[in-house]
């Protein structure tokens, strides 16, 4: 019986397996909770945690959806937890997995860190300039309409949520996927880099890059931050096509 | 022996000035504009195979204006053969560039099946109808392009008719309908998405836009290509007695 009365209980399953381990065998487990208005999967779990089981393994840090930490598998689509509310789902069940893709810890916790780390190196994710940056005088002046275009990019928060929706990426494990691509957009975009589209064909210019991308819609269709990316892949792949 | 051109790119990754190969760039794109070419192809031959719900007069018309006889008597199925090879080249190239996708191992092979049945996601499924009728197609569609190449003038009300019916070519003919109208319905559908060619201001509602028509072509040319199929396979069966025997223009017969 729910707590109270009002409120329903619902059945979180996860996904349970610790590859450190050597006696740990993938398994799933449910916990039975009662549902609280306005609960998110975040919360859910933290209860878990808390009350429940205190070896249960995920990733958090802003509760915000800014971060990126908390992105999961819910019900076969990858999320963020604590945008996720848990009232979505009418019949109360939902199963939890980590995101495939990248290398797991334990339990829901994936390493996206690492590999977002080497992909901006691999990206040369900064601004590329011969400008000396003169801090005492006023920044040139940027178009309102490409800053807000940059920006927009930026609003990426590398969850890692467009890979573990990205066949390509589950097959073929060196593609930069388009949070790599997006990144490249972000910089050609913007007019502090003094790149051509020749430096980011050295870049993206191959089959792990801009054309390993088959337009499977799995990266723009699940992005929890609605970032335009098969536009901005579209662009790119147009650029990168022009390349003498 | 050794290139070392080649060499320097299998050793570093880029020639020798340090650039990395534009030859990605040139399959992606090749890529693309053979399967638009063949789409296009498939759009107007499926209209043209349909003529055949028109009468047979029709159909007989429009073959001997593809054999060119407004400019030579009694037309010139060579011309049939030469257009076959032309899309026989486009088919092999596309083929191959395309192959380039496909899951190469089993391991992929699972790790992409696995993620489709888990994500549920329809542009990812989408992919898996395109590889599907592609393989299908390396096959079937070598067939009916060889026919093409090689007996042109086996074109027409009868001739088409007895094919399809006495030398019961229709099973192939219907798994190569269905499997090329949704190849090539997808195929556009992915290729406008590819290239961004409608995002317009609101890309995301351009998008449900292009799928719709491309729904919307792929049903209509299923109707069509079915009924066409469906009509030579009546002709057929009722000309089964008269095996061979080459329509005679105006007769009906």
């Amino acid at each position: 019986m729910p707590e109270n009365e009002n409120y329903r209980e619902i059945e979180i399953t996860v996904f349970r397996y610790n590859p450190q381990d050597k006696d740990s065998t993938p398994e799933y487990q449910t916990y039975t909770l009662t549902e609280t208005p306005g609960m998110t999967l975040y919360i859910a779990l933290i209860q878990i945690w808390s009350k429940m089981d205190h070896d249960l393994s995920f990733d958090f840090v802003c509760r915000a959806g800014i971060c990126g930490s908390c992105s999961m598998v819910v019900n076969g689509k990858p999320r963020l937890a604590c945008k996720t509310r848990t009232n979505e789902f009418e019949d109360g069940k939902i199963t939890l997995l980590p995101l495939p893709a990248f290398k797991h810890i334990k339990d829901l916790s994936v390493d996206t860190g690492n590999w977002m780390n080497a992909m901006s190196k691999k990206l040369e994710s900064w601004i590329h300039t011969q400008e000396e940056t003169d801090l005492s005088r006023i920044e040139k002046p940027v178009d309102p309409e490409v800053a807000d275009e940059v920006f927009e990019l930026d609003r990426c928060i590398e969850c890692g949520i467009c890979l573990a929706s990205c066949s390509t990426k589950i097959m073929r494990d060196d593609f930069v996927g388009a949070v790599g691509l997006n990144r490249t957009a972000r910089f050609s975009i913007d007019p502090h880099d003094q790149r051509t589209d020749e430096d980011f064909y050295e870049l993206i210019g191959d089959e792990n890059g801009v054309f390993g991308c088959m337009s499977l819609m799995g990266c723009e269709d699940h992005c929890p931050k609605n970032l335009p990316l098969q536009t901005k892949i579209a662009y790119m792949r147009r650029k990168m096509v022009k390349v003498k | 022996m050794l290139s070392r051109g080649y060499t320097t790119e299998l050793l570093t990754g880029k020639d020798s000035s340090k650039r990395k190969s534009r030859i990605p760039a040139r399959i992606d794109f090749l890529q693309s504009v053979s399967g638009l070419v063949l789409a296009l192809f498939i759009m107007f031959h499926l209209v043209f195979e349909s003529s055949i719900l028109l009468g047979k007069d029709a159909m007989y018309m429009l073959t001997k204006v593809f054999e060119g006889e407004p400019f030579i008597q009694g037309g010139e199925p060579l011309i049939i053969s030469v257009l076959a090879f032309i899309i026989f080249a486009f088919f092999v190239l596309h083929a191959g560039v395309a192959m380039r996708k496909f899951p190469s191992s089993y391991k992929e092979y699972r790790r992409y099946t696995e993620h489709k049945a888990l994500l549920n996601h329809n542009d990812t499924n989408l992919w898996y109808v395109q590889i599907m009728t592609g393989f299908i197609m390396f096959f079937l569609g070598s067939i009916h392009l060889y026919i093409m190449m090689t007996q042109p003038e086996n074109i027409g009300p009868y001739a088409s008719s007895d094919r399809v019916y006495s030398d019961l070519m229709w099973p192939m003919y219907l798994v190569l309908l269905i499997s090329v109208v949704l190849h090539a319905g997808i195929g556009l559908y992915r290729l406008i998405i590819k290239w961004g060619v409608f995002d317009g201001k609101d890309p995301k509602a351009n998008r449900q836009r292009s799928r719709r028509i491309a729904k919307v072509l792929v049903t209509a040319y299923l109707l069509l290509g079915l009924a066409s199929l469906g009509a030579y396979m009546r002709i057929g069966y009722e000309h089964r007695g008269e095996y061979g025997q080459r329509y005679v223009p105006g007769s009906g017969k």
